[in-house]
């Protein structure tokens, strides 16, 4: 561990640390643009630069710079002064002086750097250079002229996202930055290019020209795009959210968001349901709260304990416990989150859930994918093996090839090929110290008794070390789980019941359901299509709510804006109803529902991960069948919120079915 | 980006280009040149291959030659890299030309040592000669760049014409060499200055003279005997 002297301050950095990142530690600011942690070290902004002795005498770039031990860095001296000066005059002299109609700025880290270490006055009189915009697809906007060639979104789109598609194409001052002849950036990770960008040279496209930060009220919350529980940020003027953006958490995102998390926010005011409907002679016609109301206590005086609760893909922990204790009230327990017919078995939560951790991939040796496309069922977990096979594992795949960005052993689209798995994947494993299996929604149907069964033959499970992961997708899967939103023959169980409660479930057949439909949700999407009355819900950015992720890391969420007209937060309508029904819930507030929650699943009540023991259910080993594709069909459009989203279907569109669009003259 | 070449049309270079492959003789050398790179170090001959190929282009088109996309991407696709990585390589290097040449492209020096030593009287020559700056002549025969330092200052001012330089130029000398290559000869290259071989001191050397005839000790005179 070298000792190094931080402006006269002694301290003791971590071998291999830069001379940047000692400075940090001494909680010395270095100003940079090219540099960040997460991406490989460029050195070509020249902004770090500090005194270090012994050394030439000269600045130094921190960022490039190996700390040694007897270092002595100097951060304040006049040298450093009057490099960064110079550094920041450089920059500017081909930056346009456009802040006033960026969209950077307020959020600008040349803005706020030029400041602070920048001379105050410019002597460059010489035409600026001016750069042409170039296309990079429906989420980056481009203004190429702010550009000062960072490259971080090269290194990005290289080390991270795996797609080589972003390039520096001539040289000097020429040199520009632009996607591969212009085409759209295929990557489903494209907008975190924006965040990285230092500069207003990318920017959101969705979001230009829609606010400025210092207008947005700003709400820690989780995403429910997907499983992987993206902690995130939703940014919201009135009662509109402009944009969400990721926040920091190692556990889970680090600090990236796919697309579809962050853009697909614009759907949040399309297409929403704002008041009651009832159907009346075939037809939904709006209705106050208590004609919808009364409409269902018609019905249910009539079912007796034949009632249904289907859980969406979205729905928060507080919504699935008011439902099973609206069912529980009629004395039903008949619940049902997985959709689309999944009847894997539940007994054990450990064997349906990601044991290794989102974090514990990226130590994994040896990776085996069972029927899953990890790009889009969890682009972040796809970037977590990105990072393991950097550092030497080994990725073999059952299921139809497809491109995860990254060298696949593939095994062929056969599920019996784990009965008799070939010499090359087993000697792989015999070998391994951090062996992964991740089995996904495709191979959960036919596979699920012989992924198992190869938890012993594969060693999977080792000293503190679970390989064993289950791949969900659906936000709501794993806290569904928890509280029992699963019967043995899957929703196949709930088609007979009599009267159905649909918690934003718009993903399921809804013509095998014979009885009475209310739809409690958000989006006019399938669900409210078919259902006889529709109770206007709150989405995830109008409720503060409990999600659990892929891995059973339960996490909360608030409020960032109020529902829409007469729409209202779930579990109160759920309250609400169940008075009128003469079974009034025992909570009237939040905390009261949480406390109840709490009782009912303990694991609920405290943030963080939930702790499964590891006693897998004996099933057959038997595994059957082909696959013939991966369950996400549309990576762009998978629930109701991106289905209205305008800028998700124009993804769809451009990125899955290859659809141009030209570009509006400017 | 005033000296950009405008990339051509895609569809029609994709239509012309796009079933590019090596002949018989390239496939040879593209063999020999990947060979110098160990395993897993193919992008290395990303450099080579595009030479090569751009060498291919010129022969099929009676050219210098250049680089079409989709001969881009072919290179790309033999070394297994990204297109974008070889893209950036071929945007780089000004030995690669990302537009139709003519058969002969030449290369004016105008950096500070060609310039006093007359470039402008060359580039004058290249004028009246009808060449333009960044264009191809009607005939097809000649491309005109102009160019940064190409190493040769000490017989300044130069042009390079496709794999050869000519040097020690003035305006007569630059038509002459042009007039030539328009009659499909091949006029000397190297220096045009008459009785200089490369690039010796004109008038013969000014500084350590008794070197010229034999080897000669200047340590005992330097104070530093050996």
């Amino acid at each position: 561990m070298p000792k190094v002297k931080v402006d006269g301050v002694e301290i003791e950095v971590p071998a291999g640390a830069t001379v940047l990142q000692a400075c940090e530690l001494a909680g010395k600011e270095i100003p940079r643009f090219c540099y960040h942690e997460r991406l490989s070290i460029a050195g070509n902004c020249r902004m770090c630069l500090v005194e270090v002795k012994p050394g030439p005498p000269k600045p130094q770039a921190s960022c490039a710079l190996p700390a040694a031990d007897n270092q002595e860095i100097f951060t304040n001296t006049p040298m450093v002064k009057n490099a960064r000066e110079g550094v920041m005059e450089f920059l500017l002299i081909n930056h346009p002086l456009d802040c006033p109609i960026c969209d950077q700025g307020g959020e600008c880290d040349l803005q706020d750097q030029s400041v602070a270490y920048g001379r105050g006055s410019s002597r460059f009189e010489e035409n600026k250079r001016a750069v042409t915009e170039k296309y990079m697809g429906p989420i980056v906007k481009t203004v190429m002229t702010r550009c000062i060639q960072c490259t971080r979104c090269i290194r990005f789109a290289e080390e991270v996202a795996g797609v080589e598609e972003i390039g520096a194409i001539y040289r000097g001052e020429n040199m520009q930055i632009t996607s591969y002849l212009e085409e759209a950036v295929t990557s489903e990770l494209s907008g975190n290019v924006v965040d990285l960008c230092p500069v207003g040279a990318l920017t959101s496209k969705p979001y230009a020209f829609e606010a400025r930060p210092w207008e947005l009220k700003k709400t820690l919350t989780i995403d429910v795009m997907d499983a992987v529980g993206t902690n995130i940020r939703l940014d919201s003027r009135g009662r509109q959210v402009l944009r969400c953006v990721p926040r920091i958490n190692e556990d889970v995102n680090e600090e990236w968001a796919t697309d579809k998390t962050r853009h697909a926010v614009d759907g949040l005011v399309r297409r929403r349901l704002d008041r009651p409907f009832v159907r009346r002679d075939g037809k939904l016609v709006e209705a106050t709260w208590d004609e919808a109301f009364a409409a269902i206590a018609d019905v249910a005086k009539t079912v007796g304990d034949s009632v249904a609760v289907v859980s969406g893909d979205l729905a928060d922990c507080e919504t699935l416990f008011a439902g099973k204790a609206l069912a529980k009230a009629f004395g039903s327990s008949l619940l049902e989150g997985r959709q689309t017919g999944m009847d894997y078995d539940t007994s054990s939560l450990a064997a349906v859930n990601f044991n290794t951790t989102i974090a514990g991939v990226e130590t994994a040796d040896v990776i085996l994918l069972v029927g899953t496309n990890l790009r889009w069922e969890a682009a972040l977990v796809n970037t977590r093996i990105r990072k393991a096979i950097k550092k030497g594992a080994k990725v073999f795949a059952v299921g139809p090839e497809t491109d995860l960005t990254y060298k696949v052993e593939w095994l062929g689209a056969d599920l019996a090929v784990l009965g008799n798995l070939p010499a090359a994947v087993t000697d792989a494993f015999a070998k391994a110290q951090r062996p992964m299996m991740i089995v996904g929604g495709a191979a959960m149907k036919g596979a699920q008794g012989a992924t198992l069964a190869l938890v012993d033959t594969l060693g999977l499970i080792k000293d503190g070390w679970n390989g064993y992961n289950v791949l969900h997708f659906s936000a709501s899967r794993m806290g569904g789980l928890m509280l029992g939103y699963a019967q043995k023959g899957g929703i196949a169980d709930l088609h007979a019941a009599k009267l159905a409660f649909f918690l934003g479930a718009d993903e399921c057949d809804f013509t095998r359901f014979g009885g009475f439909k209310v739809y409690i949700g958000h989006h006019g999407d399938a669900g409210a299509h078919h259902a006889d009355v529709v109770l206007p819900g709150a989405s995830y950015a109008e409720k503060s709510g409990t999600w659990v992720n892929l891995e059973g890391r339960v996490q909360r969420g608030e409020r960032a804006v109020f529902p829409p007209g007469d729409a209202r937060e779930d579990w109160t309508i759920l309250r609400a109803l169940s008075e009128k029904l003469g079974k009034t819930l025992p909570f009237d507030t939040l905390e009261e529902l949480r406390a109840a929650m709490a009782v009912d699943c303990p694991d609920l009540a405290t943030l963080g991960l939930a702790k499964f023991a590891w006693n897998p259910p004996a099933l057959a080993a038997k595994a059957e069948g082909v696959l013939a594709g991966y369950p996400i069909k549309d990576f762009y459009l998978t629930n109701a919120i991106c289905r209205a989203s305008p800028t998700m279907q124009r993804c769809s569109a451009e990125l899955i079915h290859g659809e141009t669009f030209a570009e509006a003259a400017e | 980006m005033a000296d950009a070449p405008e990339i051509p049309d895609e569809a029609e270079v994709r239509a012309r280009w796009g079933a590019f492959a090596w002949t018989d003789e390239n496939k040879k050398k593209r063999d020999e040149v990947l060979a110098r790179y160990p395993a897993g170090r193919e992008q290395s001959a990303s450099i080579p291959l595009l030479d090569l190929a751009q060498r291919q282009v010129g022969a099929e088109t009676q050219t210098q030659g250049w680089l079409p996309i989709p001969v881009i991407e072919f290179v790309a696709r033999e070394i297994g890299v990204p297109y974008m990585r070889v893209y950036e390589v071929a945007t780089f290097y000004t030995m690669f030309n990302l537009a139709p040449v003519g058969r002969y492209h030449v290369q004016v020096c105008g950096t500070t040592p060609c310039m006093l030593r007359g470039s402008d009287d060359v580039m004058a020559a290249c004028k009246n000669k009808g060449l333009i700056k960044g264009k191809t002549t009607p005939d097809g025969l000649f491309t005109l760049t102009e160019v940064e330092c190409m190493g040769n200052c000490s017989s300044a001012p130069m042009v390079q014409i496709n794999d050869d330089n000519y040097e020690d130029l003035d305006y007569d000398r630059t038509i002459a060499i042009l007039e030539a290559l328009e009659r499909g000869e091949h006029p000397k290259t190297g220096t045009q200055e008459p009785g200089r071989h490369t690039v010796e001191p004109v008038g013969g050397p000014t500084t350590l003279t008794a070197m010229v005839k034999e080897n000669h000790d200047y340590r005992p005179e330097w104070g530093n005997a050996a």
